[in-house]
């Protein structure tokens, strides 16, 4: 089979099994929705190791291939053709997306178990797992927005999934408005460019804007369409991705079930801006300035989301702004032209972010459905192994070594350091931010699993698993049943489904492993599959002086110490009733208001944006609409049509003399008129 | 001498057709009418047409007017004198009717303008030369002739029509349910495409499928009895 | 007496009915009024078959007695079923066709 078809199997699987869920709702026995689900992520995982297979097959120079389907339409010289691109990049996404997607809807299978909407829940995962895969798939622009367009329709399903909760549909809301608003940027961003090209293919996209003969931006670079094109472009990545200032949604978006949480806005999802990024990266490069913004975003976010991540209480919400920061990384990463690295911290962070999701996931369930850090404690003993896996995700998430976010985080900030110039700032900023990392990473660890334990801890360590009597809403404490629509009355932990064991583990395995494929100086396994994709980018090649990577890899290695010490320190020793960060919070009282509160972007947006247009739409609501259109336009013509009836239906009196009369009437007119003309 | 039975037959269609109008009681207009009919006849007379004065003395004076006599009879009516129904303001008001007099006083002016005003020579004549005989002008044999041959279609058109009056009046002034109500139920394939409960004409008056229904009877009477008010 | 003298008692007939219609209540006398303007426009046509010499005119003069005849027929067919049914004989009640 050739390279191509695998591609297509690749989308043919998911959809295939959206399908076949979606319209055998109600004849599906049992669990079976849950496993046919994951059968046909784990068929696309298989057909994407296919894809890998034949594609190294090919010589290196000619691993970018473009198949194609059929044409939309060929108009007006746009070429919209459904066609997908199967290079290393590609390649490389697709498999991370399938193999994450796969444990991930394997350990749903046990987490959702007993959930009225568990068909629905693996019919939406596997349209959206579908999405992702199209999104990375994609040839041209086209299909590239409409990917985009239906993994954010996705996430609106999975995010409102338990929709009786008005918290989880508010939810759902934010994040598609804010999505919209980076579709609108995408396909801009595309008019920009395809102004200049005249094509939306990608691969023909990139010759135009290289070629040395007759560029299409022009031979200087930051020629303003471009430039305006990329900026645009990256607005739909920082929406997609939850940056700055488009990041609102994402902390919201944890209303959806843990499972989502862990797939979407952990591995997948949020990623497509930094897939976009280096996806677009001949245009990037020809356009410094929108680099540049790129970069100073994601330091922005990266140091933003890590003091927000300081204050949460909500173990869900310290896991999404760490997403956010680690996201920034990678923004930051493919920005600055470290493009293998900031892939393969997104190869390491799906797995790491994954799997704490997963064990979140597992730690709630033993709450019954509570989410609240102030809630939990001690349930070292009870759970040992969702322990271990917060343990070994929170240290490669901190960047220790030999964990593999230490390999692929240093990578970056080497890179970033090497750019030279006001790129330091970034460099400091990043190990900032791994500092802070470490800090909450771990805090979140001590406070849930060390001190005394609490009641649900004891219960469960006595065997018992706890349910709340009355199921409430973890965030307004609202009661709820567990019919449709709210969360079922099963709470699966990890010790005791298999299902979830089996997926985290594998998880942990690649947390712990999967930076072996790439240590500095030593093996370049993701450089190399990578390059071919990457053959025209600037400073591909890392040339590290190997002063700076010593000291960027012992800095990176004190400083996750640092912080984890730090942690310790404030939540193990000096954590009776939490008197150490009390004492610490009292301290720096405005500073830890802006943080739990989240720096107040919230707020802002809705002064800024929300009121106004929420004042814009009553007023067209109450005065344009009311009076204009419906008395005035509408009421207006009605009720000249209705006196003008009303005046001529004055004739039809039934009165047959009054009839008789005017007959008589009209014959003398005529008559009259008749003689006048003689 | 023509001139004078002129003069007396004409005052005698004027007073007729004033008689009409003016009279209270509607048994005296329809012998008004009649006088007015025989004057006619008369002019008719005077202008040779001696066939169609003799068919309107039979048939009209003769045939309509007594079915008008039998009908005034059966329904009656009381009417008012002209004088005081100008002066009541009822629902059409007195207004209407001194209109409706002034209309019809422009329209007869109008006439007279257009009939007599515009100098048509031809009317100031006597009319065409006249030569008696068996077959001249005015003659039953010359009608004869004239409707057998020229107006031959005009002639079956109206037969036509007076056929279908002929059959209207009898489904009309015809009871309820009334001449086939004893008759056994009896099949007739003419009924087929003729379901209950669809509305046709036979149903309305009894002779369709399963015969009329019942109900209506009653519910028409107590429906319009009020259906004269001003809704 | 010349044709014009027959046109104008005609004429005179013929407004007299359309008068009568416009007035009377009684729809018996409202018919008889009509037939009087019948007869009006019978009186005309005669008079004209005569000056042309013809006789289309009687001809059409005996169409026109047809029917008035059969509208006669009808017309009383149809107050003799008012009548029945206890509905006031007067044309100003009868008015449910109305607007």
């Amino acid at each position: 089979m050739s390279t191509t078809t695998y591609g297509w199997l690749v989308l043919a699987f998911p959809l295939l099994g959206t399908l076949v869920t979606a319209f055998g709702y109600r004849y599906l026995p049992g669990r079976s929705a849950g496993w046919i689900g994951t059968a046909a992520i784990f068929l696309a995982f298989l057909a994407a190791l296919g894809a890998l297979i034949s594609l190294q097959g090919h010589a290196p120079g000619s691993r970018q291939i473009v198949s194609s389907l059929w044409n939309y339409a060929s108009t007006m010289g746009i070429d919209a053709q459904m066609s997908i691109l199967v290079d290393p990049l590609s390649v490389f996404m697709i498999l991370v997306v399938s193999g994450v997607s796969t444990l991930i809807h394997l350990y749903s299978i046990s987490y959702m178990d007993k959930d009225r909407g568990f068909v629905r829940y693996f019919s939406y995962l596997n349209f959206f797992v579908f999405s992702m895969l199209l999104l990375v798939l994609a040839g041209n622009f086209l299909l590239l927005i409409v990917g985009w367009a239906f993994v954010g329709a996705a996430s609106y399903l999975l995010i409102s999934f338990w929709y009786r909760r008005t918290t989880a549909t508010k939810a759902g809301i934010k994040a598609f408005v804010i999505n919209v608003l980076g579709d609108a940027g995408l396909v801009l961003g595309t008019y920009f460019i395809f102004k200049h090209t005249g094509t939306l293919d990608f691969l023909k996209t990139f010759h135009a804007v290289e070629s040395t003969a007759h560029p299409a931006f022009g031979h200087a670079t930051n020629n303003g369409d471009l430039v305006a094109g990329c900026i645009l472009l990256l607005v739909g990545a920082f929406a997609k991705s939850a940056q700055i200032p488009l990041h609102t949604w994402l902390p919201d978006a944890m209303e959806g079930p843990t499972p989502v949480s862990s797939l979407i806005h952990a591995a997948t999802m949020v990623t497509a801006g930094v897939y976009l990024i280096a996806r677009m990266h001949p245009l990037f490069e020809r356009a410094p300035a929108a680099q540049d913004v790129g970069a100073v975003v994601g330091a922005a976010t990266l140091l933003i989301a890590g003091t927000i991540g300081l204050a949460q209480t909500d173990i869900k919400r310290v896991i999404a702004y760490s997403t956010m920061s680690q996201i920034g990384y990678m923004i930051m990463g493919v920005s600055v032209g470290a493009y293998a690295a900031g892939l393969f911290h997104l190869m390491t962070h799906a797995f790491f972010k994954a799997l704490l999701f997963m064990a979140a996931g597992s730690l709630i369930g033993a709450m019954g459905g509570e989410q609240s850090l102030e809630k939990m404690g001690g349930f070292r003993k009870a759970m040992p192994f969702t322990y271990a896996c917060f343990i070994v995700g929170g240290l490669a998430l901190s960047g220790i070594p030999p964990f593999s976010g230490f390999f692929s985080k240093d990578e970056i900030l080497l890179v970033t350091g090497e750019r030279g110039g006001w790129h330091w700032i970034l460099y400091v900023a990043g190990y900032i931010g791994a500092f802070f990392t470490a800090i909450y990473t771990f805090r979140m660890i001590f406070r849930a699993f060390h001190g005394e334990p609490v009641s649900e801890a004891r219960e469960l360590e006595g065997g018992h698993l706890h349910h709340a009597a009355i199921p409430r809403n973890p965030a307004t404490g609202e009661e709820e049943d567990t019919d449709v629509g709210f969360p079922g009355p099963n709470h699966a932990i990890a010790e005791r489904a298999l299902p979830m064991r089996i997926a985290m583990g594998l998880l942990a395995l690649g947390a712990v492993g999967a930076g072996l494929i790439q240590i500095p100086k030593v093996d370049f396994v993701i450089d190399d599959f990578l390059r071919p994709s990457f053959a025209t980018a600037k400073g591909y090649e890392p040339h590290t002086k190997t002063g700076l990577l010593v000291i960027g890899l012992t800095l990176g290695t004190l400083i996750g110490l640092a912080g984890i010490a730090l942690a310790y320190r404030i939540w193990i020793v000096g954590g009776e009733e939490l008197k150490a960060s009390t004492a610490i919070r009292e301290r720096t009282r405005p500073l830890y208001e802006l943080f739990v509160n989240k720096w107040y972007f919230d707020e802002l947006i809705d002064a800024l944006v929300v009121k106004p247009m929420a004042a814009a739409g009553a007023f067209a609501r109450d005065t344009f609409e009311r009076v204009f259109v419906d008395e005035t336009l509408v009421g207006g013509t009605t009720g000249i049509v209705r006196a003008g009836s009303a005046a001529v239906r004055a004739a039809q009196s039934g009165f047959v003399r009054y009839y008789a009369a005017l007959l008589v009437l009209g014959v003398a007119g005529v008559g009259f008129y008749f003689l006048l003309q003689t | 001498m023509s001139a004078v039975l002129f003069f007396i037959a004409a005052i005698g269609v004027i007073a007729g057709a004033v008689g009409v109008v003016v009279l209270r009681n509607p048994f005296y207009s329809v012998l008004a009418l009649v006088a007015h009919l025989i004057s006619l006849a008369v002019l008719f007379l005077l202008l040779r047409a001696e066939f169609v004065a003799a068919v309107q003395v039979v048939v009209y004076a003769g045939a309509v007017m007594v079915l008008y006599v039998f009908v005034v009879a059966y329904v009656g009516g009381e009417s008012d004198s002209i004088g005081e129904r100008l002066r009541e303001s009822g629902p059409v008001g007195s207004g209407l009717r001194l209109g409706g007099a002034i209309v019809g006083g422009a329209l007869l002016v109008e006439l007279l303008i257009a009939l007599l005003g515009t100098g048509l020579e031809a009317t100031s004549g006597y009319g065409a030369g006249y030569v008696a005989g068996p077959r001249t002008f005015g003659t039953p044999a010359y009608i004869g002739k004239l409707l057998l041959t020229r107006f031959l279609i005009t002639f079956e058109l109206a037969s036509f029509l007076l056929l279908i009056a002929a059959v209207g009046g009898v489904v009309l002034a015809r009871r309820r349910g009334g001449i086939g109500e004893d008759e056994p139920e009896v099949f007739v394939p003419l009924d087929v495409p003729r379901p209950r409960g669809t509305g046709t004409m036979a149903e309305g008056v009894g002779a369709g499928n399963g015969r009329a229904p019942r109900t209506d009877h009653t519910q028409a009477s107590t429906v319009h009895t009020g259906a004269g008010q001003p809704s | 007496m010349s044709i014009s003298w027959y046109l104008a008692v005609s004429a005179i007939v013929f407004s007299l009915g359309a008068l009568g219609v416009m007035t009377r209540r009684n729809p018996l006398v409202v018919l008889l009024c009509l037939e009087l303007m019948l007869n009006g426009g019978n009186l005309a046509l005669i008079a004209f078959s005569r000056m042309w010499g013809n006789g289309d005119g009687q001809i059409l003069a005996i169409v026109v007695m047809t029917v008035a005849a059969c509208e006669v027929c009808i017309g009383l067919g149809m107050i003799v079923a008012i009548y029945r049914r206890n509905l006031p004989i007067d044309v100003d009640e009868l008015r449910e066709l109305q607007g």
